[in-house]
């Protein structure tokens, strides 16, 4: 149960006495109340999935986009306020773009996450700005480390590089899902059906929304640069998961028989 | 390699300069034209060097170092006199050379020259390259080049520094007439 703040949470510049920053909390509630994100570092790539919630039948499928491409070896998933999203985005190209420009070589995953953390991190500590409403993931490619990576990005400019992560509603269930998994041996085409299923099981389809599945992905096969997974592989991960959720629902029911 | 005569007009400032300076472990730079200018590239590029290595964690590439200094270079081309050589060794693309004459153009070359003396040995140089040649050969194509230079051009003189930069080390020496 969150306390109230009570004259603590009218700015990002007021610590309270128990030593929270409330506006920052609140900016990660918008990211908690948002729809699913889902990145796990594979043995051969990095799969993010999201779980693209469907404001309007009348909206194309490809528009409203939560994956991005930074530069050719790294993309990110957004996950909360859209529009916020997109700034971040904005200026993960910008810095890339310019580290390339003046280092002669692609921006090393960890550069670019630390900056980006410095960038969302600015907009904590001014009372003239709010915080950004969004949290990023981060797949990227080291081309001297040769590995690729995945990173976490708060609205309190934290970032994390971690195995496997999951931002928004089902965040809870998704991580412990993610334990369960061999990330050692995990294939990417394998997790993308694994992040289709965690998507289908936190969806509550009585009250959510409909969603589509987006997904994009770094590995061997895409050459190591951040691209959307093709609709195939989407549309069979789609038809496991689905038929996955069946076949469980099929033994609930036998068990319940059974007793 | 590089000879070692600094002048203001007929008068020779410094008879034992260092025109390679080191920006790093085993990156180094050949400066030529104003000494002024070479040396405030020089030590901007170290400089950003030195941050860019701590940030990424890892000896920085030639190829950064020669971007640093292309990016300066071309950025002030109106206020600067200079044409520095980059060269240097890095684990990712071996053994490197760039040259960034006064324009601020940055090109990846086998071999480069540059400097009021380099005028004099374009013929010799082209002549006498071979690609692969070994520690010895190079060393002896250095020397007679800038011997050559030092010969013919009257800003060029002193002795001859050489360093020689691998994946084991580095080494500095000069030689004397």
């Amino acid at each position: 149960m969150a306390s109230t703040g009570a004259g603590y949470d009218l700015s990002p510049t007021t610590f309270s006495p128990d030593g929270r920053i409330f506006q920052v909390e609140y900016a990660t509630k918008a990211v908690e109340n948002s729809g699913t994100v889902i990145g796990i570092r594979c043995a051969d790539g990095v799969v993010v999935g999201v779980e693209k919630v469907m404001l309007s039948k009348m909206l194309l499928p490809s528009s409203n986009r939560r994956v991005a491409t930074v530069a050719p070896h790294c993309g990110v998933a957004q996950a909360g306020l859209a529009a916020d999203g997109r700034q971040v985005v904005a200026r993960a190209r910008e810095e890339a773009d310019s580290y390339e420009d003046t280092f002669g070589i692609p921006i090393p995953p960890k550069v670019l996450a630390q900056r980006l953390g410095e960038y969302v991190h600015y907009f904590t500590i001014h009372g003239a700005l709010r915080p950004f409403g969004a949290a990023t993931m981060v797949a990227a490619y080291d081309d001297r480390e040769k590995t690729h990576q995945l990173y976490v990005l708060e609205p309190n400019g934290v970032c994390l590089r971690y195995f496997g992560a999951a931002l928004g509603k089902g965040r809870q269930s998704a991580k412990s899902e993610i334990e369960k998994l061999d990330l050692t041996k995990l294939t990417c085409k394998e997790a993308i059906k694994q992040i289709a299923k965690m998507i289908y099981t936190t969806h509550d389809e009585s009250k959510d929304k409909p969603f589509l599945l987006e997904f994009a992905w770094l590995c061997e096969e895409t050459n190591w640069t951040y691209q959307l997974v093709s609709q195939d592989l989407v549309d069979e991960a789609d038809a496991w998961a689905k038929k996955e959720l069946e076949d469980d629902d099929d033994d609930d029911d036998d068990e319940e028989m059974a007793s | 390699g590089a000879d070692s005569r600094v002048s203001t007009g007929t008068y020779i400032a410094n008879r034992v300069s260092d025109k390679v300076s080191g920006l790093h472990d085993k990156i180094f730079m050949c400066r030529s034209g104003s000494a002024a200018d070479t040396q405030a590239i020089s030590d901007y590029v170290r400089h950003y060097l030195s941050t860019h290595a701590l940030e990424v964690g890892k000896p920085p590439l030639v190829k950064t170092a020669a971007a640093l200094a292309k990016r300066i270079c071309y950025t002030n081309k109106e206020q600067l006199l200079a044409g520095v050589i980059i060269a240097g060794y890095d684990e990712a693309d071996g053994g490197s050379v760039y040259v960034i004459p006064l324009g601020g153009t940055c090109l990846p070359v086998p071999f480069a020259i540059g400097g009021s003396g380099s005028t004099y040995i374009y013929g010799h140089v082209d002549n006498q390259y071979k690609a692969g040649m070994s520690l010895a050969e190079c060393k002896k194509f250095v020397t007679e080049a800038v011997t050559r230079a030092m010969a013919r051009d009257g800003s060029s003189g002193g002795i001859i520094r050489l360093v020689n930069i691998s994946a084991d080390g580095v080494d500095r020496e000069y030689l004397t007439v």
